[in-house]
């Protein structure tokens, strides 16, 4: 049970507040805000309470998504319930930020309004609320130089064309009624892979947890046919013979998946209502199918005049024709250090030096597969120890592999029915 | 944000909303509405302009309407008489063909919430109980629970309530668990809605028409039934197995929850169902949102407490992510000190040692302590990679490290030689309090190892004059009365300055009292005091962390899926931080892990005394207690009036806000008849916060 929603921005406005009980005061949003910023760390904890007023908050797009309830209510559907609604908002507003949901908000009462009654979740459904809610979505999209380099030399199509930009599924799902906007549909696969390798090059900790995303601007889509590799399996009792099988240890499933053809065509069946919606969601831990697709050779010393050297190795071991891009590594380095300087191997590279985190940033935007880039980091740090070499390290290393999965998983066709009208184009998004 | 002008805003709104202009066109009148509710979420007070928001909610545009109704149902309670004119439209708009218009003004009455308006609102609530379209059903249905609610003096009549029995079984799955909550609230007296067998079987034939929400709600009211024989219970069982694996976390922990209700005396088939959902918890750990990661972390280790081994082999997915929040790493560094077993240790501390630098103080803190958790079984490995955090010569790290060596040290004295071995050096980098004391408390209780021990209490008992911490000097006098009793020639000298300054020139009376004490206990001799200081140095039985016995299922289960366990965390980093003596907020638990948040080596008995009354104040047992709560003394149990001997237990303690250590006091008020009174007055000084449970321990 609810007894209040709110939305606030980070810096504590009120953007949306509804109260759906009358029982407690009005001061809770003041309440909240004050616990907030009371505490140090990077988030408060979960769940408050102040004088039997309980606050569960989550965040999403930079915003508190705050409802006050009792102490016996379900944290799991409180929680579950709030990152429905901002992500319904999204689907509504386009975007999630706070511009979004300031210039949005009457939509946004309506949505709480018909999604909750006197504390009670009603739906959620996007199906079911897109014959309820009236108002249409305000949307602000920044000018940006990326959609003119979509045109090419007297509007021909160029070949960058065929390449949509991560922006293009951020509109409101419902504006394709009226503006007479595009029949799209989007699916994405998005793995998040969390690979931990010991200092001395062995692999301690493998994790990918992926998913399949549906994002449906199709105002009546009947049925959607997507189909995976054929040698998809779960578990791992089903490996068969020694192919390039594809294996995950866990799957589920969306609700609304019919599984009749999976089990022998590896085809899921589904009806995509409006909005975003995660079709499939799959685990694999310990054993990937691949390598790591980074591999990291570190020399970590002190030089004579009491600095600390670092050269550092990163090579790529994907597949030539692929490139992993907007990779960052991040080395801690000893408290106090000082100034740093750098040489790097290309120009486009950058690294520098944030106290406040006490790491070093190496960024590199694009890195080929099999390429191999070094760099070497000196740095002033006063009262250098050698206990404080003991303060180097982990380093940590995130990237975006564009086209590829760690696990195999692809993507074989889609097919809609009934057939759309006109001509249908692919596209391949950039995350 | 009221912004200046707030005033002017509500003026010109209002010319432009009563401007037959801007009425007769529909977007610009929409629009001024727009700007009303805009200001409106800002906090402006806009109840001014009620009147001409009333006019504005005649309007076939329904999106108008809707926003009329959230100006309306927020200033109604300020305007009750000019609200009455909005019923008249709202009555209206409920004989509307469209469904969508009907449930709204049905909603919005009610919503109200003005208790003047409820005989205008039963007739339209009562023909929506039978409206053929589901949307206004569901809303008619609630909407009863809210009348009921406005005015729960009165009774809803009887007839309603069949009503809503009945409408259990409507076709709409949601009206159907919209008349269980409603029937909730409305019979909240009698205990809510009755379940009986044909109502349980009813819900759990229509559970899988439900949607999630839904769901979860019949699982929970469900809780209440009551099986009547074993193969009813095992054919509800079966048929919520494919919910307890469900993908959806709120529908597996809804399911869990009537499982362990349901199973109340059978804890076999209860430990079964935890197996079972290890899975999707797992699984919800790993989900992308980080509050939900969260929630399933903090309900793991509710599991953990009945089945130890449960996650055993799956402490990979425990390990912290590069990019976690803070909270989100404590929790997992709990779990993982829970999971350590022979083939792990090695991994598990690798790992953890990779947290004791992390960027977040608390982080850090947090794997040092968890690290000396470890200890308690692996004592060698975990004193390796304490002492060589030393070498780092940071002041958050070297205070978290001498504390949880003197926590490792109180539970397992074989760690006393490396733990001496690794104290030289470190007081130049520790600065806080906590970690002070507890360097002051070891070298107080091991000074004949550390060789540097006179040296370093020397430097705090020059700088004695300069220090701001109770706790320290309190700890001070204790470290260098103890080291006394085995250093005598070295220490004799300091030990008359440290006394000499705390009694002459002290201004907080307890550290005062304390150094009178010492002083007095010297003049009765060395045996005597060495009798009242030299205390345990150790207390292995406070347990070794592998053996603890799993306890049951029955502990921990009303609690499971409710905001208990996340918030339990919070309370105890809420007091460490503050500092302040807030034991208001600790809940005694039963499962208290007493290790864990009571550290006995700061509660001592650093004095016991007996106090005489030569007279005996004639008065009433009640009349003394209420004297004493004038002077801030509590009282904490007493026996029974009129018994002999009548025992009192009474306490008090330091309320400094700033403080990060507290003083308590108890006494024991001794009655015994013909005999002068007797009070036995022990004192110790405690962390804040676990204070009220020392007593407990004391006594």
């Amino acid at each position: 049970m609810i007894s209040q929603i709110f939305i606030l921005s980070s810096k504590g406005d009120h953007l949306i507040y509804k109260d759906f009980r009358g029982e407690s005061g009005g001061d809770a949003v003041g309440v909240f805000y004050e616990k907030v910023t009371a505490l140090t760390g990077d988030q408060p904890p979960v769940v408050m309470s102040h004088k039997g007023l309980h606050f569960v908050h989550v965040r999403q797009g930079g915003l508190y998504w705050v409802a006050t309830t009792t102490a016996d209510s379900s944290p799991f559907t409180i929680i579950e319930f709030l990152n429905r609604l901002s992500a319904l908002v999204k689907d509504y507003c386009g975007s999630l930020s706070e511009k979004s949901v300031q210039m949005n908000f009457a939509l946004i009462y309506e949505l709480l309004d018909e999604a909750v009654d006197y504390g009670y979740i009603q739906t959620t459904s996007s199906d079911v609320l897109k014959n309820f809610i009236q108002t249409e979505a305000v949307s602000s999209r920044p000018f940006s130089l990326f959609d003119l380099s979509n045109v090419g030399l007297f509007g021909a199509e160029t070949q960058q064309s065929k390449v949509a930009p991560s922006s293009a599924a951020t509109r409101p799902i419902q504006s394709s009624r009226e503006q007479g906007g595009k029949s799209e549909i989007f699916v994405d696969v998005i793995e998040r892979m969390s690979v931990v390798i010991g200092s001395n090059g062995m692999l301690m900790k493998a994790d990918v947890e992926g998913e399949i995303r549906v994002k449906c601007y199709l105002p009546n889509c009947s049925e959607m046919r997507i189909g995976l590799n054929e040698e998809f399996s779960i578990g791992k009792s089903q490996l068969r013979g020694y192919g390039a099988a594809v294996r995950v240890d866990e799957v589920s499933f969306h609700q609304m998946v019919r599984l009749d053809e999976f089990d022998s065509h590896r085809i899921l069946r589904l009806c995509p209502s409006q909005g975003e919606q995660m079709v499939m969601q799959y685990q694999l831990s310990d054993d990937l199918p691949s390598a790591p697709p980074f591999r990291l050779f570190p020399t970590i010393e002190r030089d004579s005049g009491g600095r600390l050297l670092m050269y550092l190795k990163l090579r790529c071991d994907l597949p030539p024709k692929s490139a992993a891009i907007n990779v960052a590594a991040t080395i801690p380095v000893p408290k106090g250090s000082l100034s740093l300087s750098q040489e790097l191997s290309s120009p486009d590279q950058s690294a520098e030096l944030k106290p406040q985190s006490r790491a070093v940033v190496w960024k590199i935007p694009r890195f080929t597969g099999g390429m191999q880039l070094s760099a070497l980091f000196k740095l002033e740090v006063p009262g250098l120890s050698s206990a404080s070499l003991l303060e180097v390290g982990p380093v940590g290393l995130s990237f975006e592999l564009p086209k590829l999965t760690a696990t195999g998983l692809q993507i074989r066709f889609l097919r809609l029915s009934p057939v759309q009208p006109g001509p249908s184009q692919r596209w391949v998004r950039v995350p | 944000m009221p912004y200046l002008g707030g005033e002017e805003t509500v003026r010109e709104l209002r010319r432009a909303l009563s401007n037959p202009n801007v009425q007769s066109d529909q977007l610009r009148y929409r629009n001024t509405i727009l700007k009303v509710i805009r200001a409106m979420s800002q906090g402006v007070d806009m109840s001014g302009l009620f009147s001409e928001m009333v006019k504005a909610c005649a309007t076939v545009d329904v999106v108008q309407k809707k926003l009329v109704y959230v100006f309306l149902c927020s200033y109604a309670a300020l305007n009750p008489e000019l609200s009455l004119l909005v019923i008249n439209t709202l009555r209206k708009d409920c004989q509307d063909p469209n469904p969508m218009v009907r449930s709204l003004a049905l909603r919005n009455m009610t919503n109200l919430r003005l208790p003047s308006l409820v005989e205008y609102v039963e007739q339209p609530l009562a023909a929506g109980l039978r409206d053929r379209a589901a949307c206004v059903r569901r809303v008619a249905v609630l909407g009863w629970a809210k009348l009921h609610n406005l005015q729960a003096s009165s009774e809803i009549d009887a007839a309603v309530v069949n009503e809503l029995y009945s409408l259990l079984r409507d076709p709409d799955p949601v009206v159907m668990v919209n008349c269980l909550r409603a029937l909730e609230e409305i019979l909240k007296d009698e205990g809510g809605v009755a379940i009986n067998k044909p109502i349980t079987h009813h819900l759990l034939n229509r559970l899988k028409e439900c949607d999630i929400w839904g769901q979860c709600q019949v699982l929970r009211v469900l809780q209440r039934y009551r099986p009547q024989s074993e193969d009813e219970l095992f054919d509800i069982l079966s048929l919520l197995d494919a919910s307890l694996v469900s993908p959806h976390p709120p529908i597996m922990a809804a399911t869990l929850s009537l499982f362990l209700s349901l199973c109340s005396g059978q804890p076999a088939v209860s430990l079964a169902a935890l197996e079972r959902v290890r899975g999707p918890l797992l699984a919800a750990c790993g989900s992308g949102s980080r509050e939900m990661r969260f929630t399933a972390l903090c309900h793991i280790q509710l599991l953990l407490r009945s089945i130890p081994g449960l996650m055993g082999a799956h402490y990979k997915r425990f390990f912290c992510g590069y990019a976690e929040p803070a909270y989100i790493k404590q929790r997992k560094m709990q779990v993982l000190v829970e999971l350590v077993n022979d083939e792990n240790v090695a991994m598990l501390l690798d790992e953890l040692k990779g947290y004791c630098t992390d960027v977040n103080a608390e982080t850090a803190q947090a794997a040092i302590t968890a690290i000396g958790r470890i200890g308690r079984s692996y004592s060698d490995r975990c004193l390796e990679i304490l002492t060589g955090l030393l070498g780092l010569k940071q002041d958050h790290i070297t205070s978290a490290v001498v504390q949880t060596m003197r926590d490792l040290v109180w539970v397992c004295p074989q760690c006393s030689d490396t733990v001496c071995f690794a104290l030289e050096g470190c007081e130049e980098t520790l600065q806080d309090s906590q970690g002070r004391q507890a360097l002051l408390w070891l070298l107080g209780v091991y000074g004949e190892r550390v060789s540097s021990a006179p040296y370093t209490l020397e430097v705090f008992i020059d700088g004695v004059r300069s220090e701001a911490s109770l706790g320290v000097k309190m700890e001070l006098l204790t470290a260098t009365m103890r080291l006394f009793l085995c250093r005598p020639a070295e220490t004799q000298d300091m030990l008359g300055r440290l006394l000499h300054y705390c009694i002459e020139e002290e201004t907080d009376m307890c550290v005062r009292d304390q150094a009178l004490l010492y002083y007095r206990l010297l003049h009765c001799g060395i045996e005597e005091t060495r009798k009242v200081l030299q205390g345990r140095r150790s207390d292995p039985s406070l347990g070794v962390l592998i053996g603890r016995p799993a306890e049951p299922v029955s502990q921990w289960a009303r609690s499971f899926n409710t905001l208990e366990p996340l918030r339990q965390g919070s309370i105890e980093t809420e007091s460490v931080s503050r500092g302040s003596p807030e034991h208001t907020m600790f809940d005694p638990k039963p499962n208290a892990d007493l290790s864990n948040t009571l550290d006995c080596s700061r509660i001592e008995k650093v004095h016991s005394e007996c106090v005489r009354c030569p007279t005996i104040p004639r008065c009433s047992p009640q009349s003394l207690q209420a004297a004493m709560q004038l002077v801030n003394i509590q009282t904490l149990a007493f026996t029974p009036p009129q018994t002999l001997p009548w025992r009192v237990y009474l306490y008090t303690h330091t309320c400094l806000d700033d403080a990060p250590h507290s003083t308590l006091i108890l006494g024991e008020l001794l009655y015994t008849g013909e005999e002068p009174q007797k009070a036995e007055v022990h004192k110790g000084s405690a962390d804040g916060g676990v204070g009220a449970e020392g007593i407990e321990d004391d006594m």
